[in-house]
């Protein structure tokens, strides 16, 4: 049985190796189709990767509270020296405390400073915040100490340093107890490094691995509330930049944003200069989304398929056409209908076998020069893969079916007949 | 051993095919009864329109008869379906086309196996056959060529071993010498008599009366009906 299936296929192969060009074209179709889809879920599997990781690092259990700048009025612009003032207060903070007794809260505040240890000198992010700070961003420490309520209360000048820093400002000493200066006159003595966190969020655009923590208390007594805004030489008056809401369980998530809404909005919905980030919701909200996308590209390769099963049939009715004689030979010679509905089958099945399995590794190639060429995350699943392979097979065998039904029901008379 | 004490291995029992054309029946074949025994050799002859194609294509399972029957080792296919059929085909009747109808892309060994192929008998078994059909009909070292890298002679040589090859109960042969030159035309008919000595069936609708006369026996075939029969030779010829 399975002998004479391996000389079917085996004689399938010779037919369609009698017209090499047609069979590679019809072949293509299939392969690109197939090419195209693994491509195509990869780079969705990819995005919808990167952004659940994203939302996941901002803490699933957490809600996110930022100050955002405001669009500038030709009012507020028309002086250089004005203060622009926006953003979270202190007493907010506190308030959130207070109405969402379960949570803990903690305050960050963000000021842009250029750090400096010897030569070494990079312009980053230093992130005045509280102990709390540590467990709701999901971060570990991995060499020394991270800030404590004795620093807070004795607004000691004391830093943390961000894996990436760490690396930059010390590249071949141990940092602990070093001093590193921020701005012009701000020294820091170093008590601990963070682990790499990689892709983690930060603020501004970096990553919490290129940022230097120190305690709220010392950020605010050494910078003060009123910050010149280093890019665009503005005075800034914020007391907060974020506020974390960290929650025991993902199902208080829900309850907090709501009570937070309901808190900041009134005070903040004129100006629209605060923010709130659920990243539960968004974590729903991406996996909804990548339920359409998958539907939209369910839809995309179906028809690319088609175009493709089309082009088998077209190449299978012409073969059978062609071929007419040497079915009323074989019919002749005692073969039934089935065994020419095999036969044509099994040369569909190899064409469109043949152009998934090109299409396979074409389709795990292509993924990886995007990787390289646009820098975007593309992650091939095998069940993706086994799926694509799959479907062109059985795209084979279904646009292959009428041909061959056709074959087999030709008067033998007839088609010895054919010339 | 007399003609009449070997089995009938193929029987025509007043058999008509009819045609619809349009309004026209046309009536190919219109009672004809005749029997075919063990190593005969029978020429059908006939003019054209006078039913020889319609009694080749009954006689090769390729068509059934409207009426009558049509026994083939002892079951009337004219009640077989159409796997039944096909099964007659591969199993009892040998093919010998005009055109010779070799399979252009398969191998001479290929081609010689396609009849056991069908019958799930293809191993080292049916090769060691081919091999020997192949060095029968004088093509041993032929095995492996194409069917178009050899000559008309050595295609239908190849055909006639292909025909052997199911061991069937008569070859059935459609003009097998109308595509070849006299000299090759000649050699295929020794060959039909060679293999005629070995008891083998040979049943061969053709219009040449040269092939005809190798036979031992001439059916002719006027307008659906069996004219007459011609004896070429005394049937006791046979071994």
């Amino acid at each position: 049985m399975i002998r004479d299936f391996g000389r079917i296929v085996q004689l399938g192969m010779k037919s369609l190796l009698l017209h090499k060009l047609r069979s590679s074209l019809t072949t293509a179709g299939i392969l690109f189709g197939v090419a195209s889809v693994i491509a195509m879920l990869a780079v969705g599997e990819g995005a919808s990767q990167a952004a659940l990781e994203q939302f996941r690092d901002m803490g699933v259990t957490n809600v996110l509270v930022r100050s955002v700048k405001p669009e500038e009025t030709q009012q507020s612009s028309s002086s250089m020296w004005s203060v622009l003032d926006y953003g979270l207060t202190y007493a907010e903070a506190d308030r959130i405390e207070r109405l969402l007794p379960r949570a803990t809260v903690v305050r960050v505040r963000e000021v842009q400073r250029g750090v400096m240890r010897g030569e070494a000198f990079r312009v980053t992010v230093v992130v005045g915040t509280e102990p709390s700070f540590l467990l709701a961003s999901n971060m570990k420490v991995a060499e020394g100490r991270w800030l404590t309520d004795l620093d807070m209360l004795n607004q000691e000048n004391v830093c943390v340093l961000g894996h990436k820093l760490a690396k930059l400002l010390f590249p071949l000493d141990n940092p602990i107890d070093q001093t590193i200066l921020a701005g012009t006159d701000d020294r820091f003595r170093v008590v601990g490094v963070l682990q790499g966190q990689g892709r983690a969020a930060g603020p501004s655009g970096i990553t919490y691995d290129e940022c230097v923590f120190v305690p709220m208390t010392s950020s605010r007594r050494r910078f003060g509330d009123t910050i010149r805004n280093l890019s665009t030489n503005r005075f800034e008056l914020t007391e907060l930049h974020e506020i974390k809401v960290h929650l025991a369980g993902s199902d208080e998530v829900e309850n907090a944003a709501m009570v937070l809404r309901e808190m900041l909005l009134p005070m903040h919905k004129v100006r629209g200069d605060t923010e709130i980030t659920v990243p539960l919701e968004l974590l729903q909200q991406e996996e909804a989304s990548k339920r359409r996308f998958n539907l939209v590209l369910a839809v995309i390769a179906s028809i690319s398929l088609l175009v493709g099963g089309i082009g088998i049939m077209n190449v299978m009715l012409a073969t059978v056409t062609e071929r007419t004689r040497e079915i009323g030979i074989r019919r002749a010679l005692g073969a039934k209908k089935k065994h020419i509905v095999q036969q044509f089958l099994v040369e569909a099945g190899v064409l469109s076998a043949l152009g998934g399995a090109v299409g396979v590794a074409l389709g795990m190639i292509v993924p990886k020069v995007i990787t390289e060429v646009f820098e975007e995350k593309t992650v091939v699943l095998p069940q993706h893969v086994l799926l694509a392979f799959c479907i062109s097979a059985a795209v084979g065998v279904v646009f292959g079916l009428y041909p061959a039904w056709r074959a087999a029901n030709m008067d033998p008379v007839e088609a010895l007949r054919h010339e | 051993m007399d003609r009449s004490d070997r089995p009938v291995i193929a029987e025509f029992v007043d058999v008509h095919r009819h045609y619809r054309m349009g309004d026209n029946v046309v009536r190919a074949l219109n009672g004809v009864s005749v029997q075919i025994r063990k190593g005969d050799y029978l020429a059908i002859m006939g003019r054209s329109g006078s039913g020889k194609s319609t009694m080749l294509n009954i006689l090769g399972c390729l068509d059934r008869p409207t009426s009558g029957a049509y026994m083939v080792g002892g079951r009337d296919v004219a009640r077989l379906d159409d796997d039944a059929l096909s099964e007659v085909r591969g199993r009892e009747i040998g093919f010998i086309f005009q055109s010779f109808n070799l399979i252009p892309q398969l191998t001479v060994l290929e081609n010689l196996e396609v009849p056991l192929f069908y019958q799930g008998r293809v191993g080292p078994e049916s090769r060691r056959k081919a091999e020997y059909l192949a060095d029968r009909v004088g093509l041993g070292k032929r095995l492996e060529h194409k069917p178009l890298e050899l000559s008309g002679g050595q295609q239908q040589r190849v055909a006639i071993a292909r025909a052997l090859m199911n061991d069937p109960l008569f070859l059935l042969a459609d003009e097998a010498t109308g595509n070849l030159d006299s000299n090759t035309e000649k050699e295929i008919l020794d060959l039909f008599d060679d293999l005629r000595r070995d008891e083998v069936t040979i049943v061969i609708v053709t219009h040449n009366q040269k092939v005809a006369d190798r036979a031992d026996r001439t059916l002719w075939l006027k307008d659906g009906q069996v004219e007459r029969f011609d004896v070429n030779r005394p049937a006791e010829v046979a071994p």
